[in-house]
């Protein structure tokens, strides 16, 4: 199933990308 | 009036147009559609008004709303005065001489809006061009031209959450490793 289809599977999967792409920035800029 | 901080507003308030009706579309529409669709032929009034007065005006606001965001985010990127270039923006700030957490930041975020406005004008509205029967389509392409608009823009609606998390990044931090 595609998370997507759902509002919760929505809202989640934008919170995950969230804390893996604030995790990436950090490391860029060596936090 | 400094012109970039004029510019920085109307960022905002465009922003605000922009994802309020992406919100709108995702939260209150699709399933309100779904449910008038499923109760019409039980005695429900349909939603027919929806998509003839609604969202035809929701989509205008909200794919020019995206528009001015965008534009006036890149000038701010390009003139404002705190040393995000557009350049050492959508390089993620790995182009400059030493790092700068502020412009990495918005540097994902302009990122992603830019994706999600490619999302707004190359899938989303010629999709709904189709499914509202501005231009013409079969049955079976305006099937897909639902499926293909609806994931485009649950996926903007996925973008926009961290994107808001870098807009606000550069001036007051990351809630995460930061």
């Amino acid at each position: 199933m595609n998370p997507l289809d759902t509002l919760q599977g929505t809202v989640i999967s934008g919170l995950i990308l969230a804390v893996v792409l604030a995790y990436v920035a950090t490391q860029l800029v060596g936090g | 009036m400094e012109i970039a901080i004029f510019a920085r507003w109307l960022h905002v308030v465009g922003g605000v147009m922009w994802i309020g009706l992406l919100y709108y579309f995702n939260f209150v529409q699709v399933p309100a559609l779904a449910q008038a669709g499923a109760e019409a032929n039980s005695g429900g009034p349909g939603g027919a008004a929806i998509t003839k007065y609604v969202a035809p005006r929701a989509l205008f606001w909200f794919r020019y709303a995206a528009l001015l965001t965008w534009l006036t985010g890149a000038y701010y990127l390009a003139v404002g005065p705190m040393n995000y270039t557009l350049h050492g923006s959508f390089t993620l700030g790995l182009m400059l001489p030493e790092p700068n957490p502020g412009v990495t930041y918005i540097g994902f975020g302009a990122w992603l809006g830019t994706i999600m406005l490619l999302n707004v004008w190359g899938l989303i509205w010629p999709n709904q061009k189709k499914i509202l029967g501005i231009v013409p389509a079969t049955d079976e392409q305006k099937a897909k031209a639902r499926r293909v608009a609806f994931l485009a823009s649950r996926t903007n609606t996925v973008l926009s959450i961290p994107m808001l998390m870098f807009m606000q990044a550069g001036s007051h931090g990351l809630p995460f490793f930061g």
